[in-house]
């Protein structure tokens, strides 16, 4: 066993944290405060290779394993959750079901570009109707011929009026005795005719993202745009999960990090009593909580990376991850500003942002409530996992630098 | 064209440094690649994308010096050396500039050095010079542009900054060039580098390899302190009115008889 | 017998730069401990009145070099004018002052006689026959003294870190001509001038700094004029900060200072920067606005007598070091101590 990150993952490690750091951080109140996402923010992640870090280079990604996936969404959530949302979105959720489920002919058409940055990527898979009931997905697709017609409404999509390419789990089969088996999923264009997005405003937090809205009518989109088999879409949506969930719980643990770091540094700072506050015991109290809680989750996230390198099925670890992670990062920002007082209350002060942000990670990607769901049938054994047609690839640190 | 650049390891700039028991130490904080030095790398990066040619970036240190080296192949550099040796140990910023000499002398035929304009541990900010010196190569320090560079007719123009404001400079090829922020912000290492630098396996050459006579080090650093804490009474200065807490501060200003 | 004690004469456009003054006190207190007088060197292309002013701060003798070649400086002729003095008449020590160009020309000279450097000196002492210079480093975090085990030592001088005697204009001395060593056609370098030359004091000099960090941009009251993108009303807001700035220090006759955040922002040249990768300064009187104190920018300008901020964050860090301290808006607070100060001044 070796808890050591390789001169790779430290260097990856350091080139996120500069990029967040320097160019993300100075602006993003203003941005918070207008709702809206920088619009430098996706083409520079694209240039710098963020977008398709841990994808093989012959898909025109960066050749890197999912630690480092990891390791970047720790420090893009460090500075802020809507960083972290793009990689969870565009690569967690899309890029990396395209790599596990996806034709060749569909990874050049389609992951490629997404890999370079070229093409935004998001999840169609919430409805206003679905959100842990996947299975009450309302949306059809109606084969016709050599093509699909698409009609529907998916709510909560981050990414949805910036993606190029969006994957969409829709019902292909409303007479499936099960109905998770009359689900299918498509990569969809988001230029097609009778497309329609709109972003959504009024959020509590990860106001600097964008969150919206897509509508289909009557969208055709052609057979060779299914991805995987018809009826699979349930298990590719489940998949999808294990790999967002990866990037939010690695992301959740740079929310604790910076909530920890803002905390210590007005500890020091803030003199109360004739003294600075860090000296007095519930204070201490509550960052040794915020120790506990980024070092814990770090362990935890970076195990489900490890798997996921190892090509082991990782749902289980995953999950749990997931929900240590983002339930912690809510009680460290909400420490946070109970450290930083009235000061923290106010926007003056980063933390405010962390809480409001942290709120989103505790109910996306699988409510905390779902994961304990989840953990219980696991440990009672009422759940357990079957293999999949198509499982995530391990790293593989030769074949993955082969250019085309 | 061949281009070298010059690099140092130091503790981060936010690092606590302290002296405990002589030693200096600075905690867990990491240790970079000194931030001048990534300028020096950024220009060599741009010069060498404009004029074709490879970039070799060099240290003198010991075994952890690496990483620095590691980082500027991270940014792009082709190939890098560690000049290391037991004998540096104590090596001043003469001896440094005799082995950096060598160093340049036996990749051959290089027309341009870059280094930055001093590392933040020692605050020296020699090396540039004294190494131009040694090689009897004109020596541009503090470059803040690069104006013209043609490897074909040798010649480069820069505009240093001095106190005075920019100088314009000219000067013939091969030379030592020390460069100052304003040259341009250096690049993040990319996945590509990162990959590629991981993976390096760095030469390291002794004194003997380099095949320089070194002079003993004549400086020495008897002692190390931490400076004394000033203790600083903050009087917070307020009024009823901006006006009235201007008019106040004048006046405590004035008392304090600096002006 | 020759001077054991030397000091060299920066000058630009054959005027003494005036920390070069700042050498003559430290110089002649060596001078009494080691025997002997004070030899002062000044090269250029007309530098004749300079050479007799040093004889007014205390030099017992002058080399002074006046050369067609050195009209402009360049460290090669000018080490090699220096090395080859030093090397016939062997001083033990050589001040500078720490100016670009003495810093450069200490470091040929060193090479050029296999001796060593100790830049930015903040105070001298005498040990077991040795000079010992205290020096900061790591960017002022830590103190270290140093000597060097060669003949001549080569030490510059911080900037303000020692006051220059009063010159006195009955003092004589001898005036020596030395001529250059090196051919225009032998030197490898030409300047042809300069681009933009540095309006005001300047940092190193000024007795008085007033900076502006990112705080300066931060003015929500002014009204942009139209047509100007997100961009460049960020910096068009930060040039109007800047100019409150820049009026205070008119007033005061101060140089002006800046925060790497202002610096790295577009606000101004970085030539203004106050920090560990800027410049550091010890003036009388500092006065950051806007400036939050970054660990960084404290490495610049910790050891300035008295520091007074001006920032609206109470927590910010730059409160701590100093002596002044007013939590307020920088635009509302500097106009008025601006009339103020410039009203007590001409009283």
């Amino acid at each position: 066993m070796d808890f050591t990150l390789t001169d790779e993952h430290r260097m990856v490690q350091y080139m996120v944290r500069e990029f967040a750091q320097r160019e993300v951080a100075p602006i993003i109140k203003e941005y918070d405060r207008k709702q809206d996402m920088a619009p430098f923010i996706l083409p520079r992640m694209a240039e710098l290779g963020i977008l398709g870090i841990s994808l093989p280079v012959r898909y025109g990604g960066q050749g890197m394993d999912y630690i480092a996936l990891g390791l970047a969404c720790e420090e893009l959530e460090a500075v802020d959750s809507t960083l972290r949302v793009i990689m969870s979105v565009h690569f967690g959720l899309n890029s990396m079901a395209l790599l596990q489920w996806g034709t060749e002919a569909q990874k050049e058409k389609f992951l490629a570009p997404q890999a370079r940055g070229e093409k935004i990527a998001c999840l169609g898979l919430t409805e206003s109707g679905a959100g842990s009931d996947v299975a009450a997905i309302a949306s059809t697709a109606k084969k016709d011929g050599e093509k699909y017609i698409l009609n529907g409404e998916k709510m909560w999509i981050s990414l949805a009026t910036k993606g190029d390419h969006a994957l969409i789990v829709a019902r292909t089969n409303p007479d499936a005795p099960d109905p998770h088996d009359g689900l299918s999923a498509f990569i969809l264009e988001m230029d097609r005719d009778g497309v329609t997005t709109g972003d959504i405003h009024g959020k509590l937090g990860v106001r600097a993202g964008s969150t919206g809205w897509i509508a289909f009518q009557d969208v055709e989109i052609p057979l060779e745009n299914r991805l995987g088999e018809e009826g699979e879409g349930f298990k590719i949506a489940m998949s999808c999960l294990d790999n967002g969930r990866y990037t939010v719980a690695a992301g959740a643990t740079g929310l604790i990090r910076a909530s920890m770091e803002a905390s210590i540094k007005y500890a020091h700072e803030r003199q109360a009593f004739g003294r600075e506050i860090g000296k007095f015991q519930l204070v201490q109290q509550k960052i040794a909580h915020m120790v506990q809680s980024y070092e814990s989750a770090r362990l935890l996230y970076l195990r489900a990376g490890w798997m996921k390198n190892e090509g082991m099925r990782n749902t289980r670890e995953t999950s749990l991850a997931k929900w240590f992670a983002t339930d912690a990062s809510f009680e460290a920002a909400s420490e946070a500003i109970q450290i930083h007082g009235a000061y923290g209350y106010s926007d003056e002060y980063e933390v405010e942002r962390y809480l409001r942000n942290a709120k989103g990670g505790v109910i996306y990607e699988g409510t905390s409530e779902i994961h304990q769901l989840m953990q219980a049938g696991y440990a009672l054994e009422y759940r357990e996992d079957v293999p999949l047609r198509c499982e995530l690839p391990a790293y593989d640190a030769e074949s993955w630098q082969i250019e085309k | 064209m061949k281009i070298v650049v010059c690099v140092k390891q130091v503790p981060d700039t936010a690092a606590k440094v302290v002296v405990e028991n002589g030693q200096v130490t600075w905690g867990d904080a990491p240790l970079v690649i000194n931030p001048w030095d990534e300028y020096a790398v950024e220009t060599a990066l741009l010069q060498e994308e404009e004029h074709g040619g490879e970039v070799t970036v060099i240290s003198v240190g010991g075994e952890d010096a690496k990483e620095a080296l590691k980082h500027a192949l991270a940014m792009g550099c082709g190939n890098a050396i560690l000049v290391s040796d037991p004998s540096l140990k104590n090596a001043d910023s003469l001896v440094t500039s005799q082995v950096l000499a060598a160093a340049i002398q036996k990749i051959g035929d290089v027309d341009v050095v870059f280094f930055g304009k001093q590392a933040i541990d020692g605050d020296v900010g020699v090396t540039a010079a004294q190494t131009a010196r040694v090689l009897g190569w004109p020596s541009l320090t503090l470059v803040s542009e690069i104006t013209e560079l043609d490897p074909g007719s040798k010649t480069i123009s820069v505009e240093r900054s001095v106190e005075e404001g920019r100088q314009v400079v000219s000067g013939q090829l091969p030379a030592v060039v020390s460069v100052v922020k304003d040259i341009g912000e250096p690049r993040y290492p990319s996945f590509m580098g990162i990959r590629k630098a991981s993976r390096a396996e760095i030469p390291m050459w002794s004194i003997a390899e380099v095949g320089v006579e070194v002079s003993e080090p004549v400086v020495e650093w008897p002692d190390l302190f931490n400076p004394p804490k000033q203790e600083v009474v903050t009087e917070i200065v307020s009024g009823g009115s901006p006006q009235e807490t201007a008019e106040t501060l004048a006046e405590k200003i004035i008392e304090e008889k600096v002006l | 017998m020759a001077d054991k004690v030397w000091v060299y004469i920066d000058q630009f456009d054959g005027e003494a730069i005036p920390s070069s003054w700042e050498l003559f006190g430290a110089a002649s207190k060596l001078a009494n401990e080691m025997g002997g007088g004070v030899t002062a060197v000044v090269a250029g292309a007309d530098v004749q009145q300079v050479a007799e002013l040093a004889v007014h701060y205390g030099a017992d003798q002058v080399y002074v070099c006046n050369d067609e070649t050195l009209k402009e400086f360049r460290a090669e002729p000018y080490a090699s004018v220096l090395s080859g003095l030093a090397s016939e008449q062997q001083p033990e020590v050589i001040l500078f002052p720490t100016t670009s160009r003495g810093r450069e020309l200490a470091a040929m000279v060193a090479v050029d006689l296999k001796t060593g450097v100790l830049p930015d000196v903040t105070n001298l002492e005498i040990q077991d026959g040795k000079v010992l210079a205290t020096r900061p480093v790591y960017g002022g975090k830590l103190i270290s003294k140093v000597v060097c085990n060669a003949q001549p030592q080569l030490i510059t001088l911080r900037g303000r870190a020692f006051s220059p005697p009063a010159a006195d204009s009955t003092k004589t001395g001898q005036v020596d001509p030395v001529a250059a060593s090196v051919a225009e056609d032998e030197i490898k370098t030409k300047v042809s001038g300069y681009t933009e030359s540095q309006k005001g004091v300047s940092l190193n000099d000024a007795a008085v700094i007033v900076s502006g960090g990112r705080g300066v941009s931060n003015n929500p009251s002014l009204e942009p004029p139209a047509g100007l993108d997100e961009s460049e009303v960020e910096i068009w807001r930060a040039q109007e900060g800047f100019k409150l700035v820049g009026e205070l220090a008119s007033v005061l006759n101060a140089a002006v200072g800046a925060s790497r955040a202002a610096v790295d922002a577009g606000y101004i040249l970085y030539e203004h920067q106050v920090g560990q990768t800027g410049k550091v300064v010890s003036p009388d009187l500092y006065i950051a606005c806007g400036i939050s104190g970054a660990i960084q920018h404290q490495a610049g300008m910790r050891t300035s007598k008295v520091i007074v901020a001006i920032n609206k964050d109470p927590e910010a860090p730059i409160f701590k070091m100093a002596r002044f301290g007013v939590v307020g808006d920088l635009f509302e607070i500097l106009p008025p101590l601006t009339e103020s100060l410039k009203a007590r001044l001409n009283s």
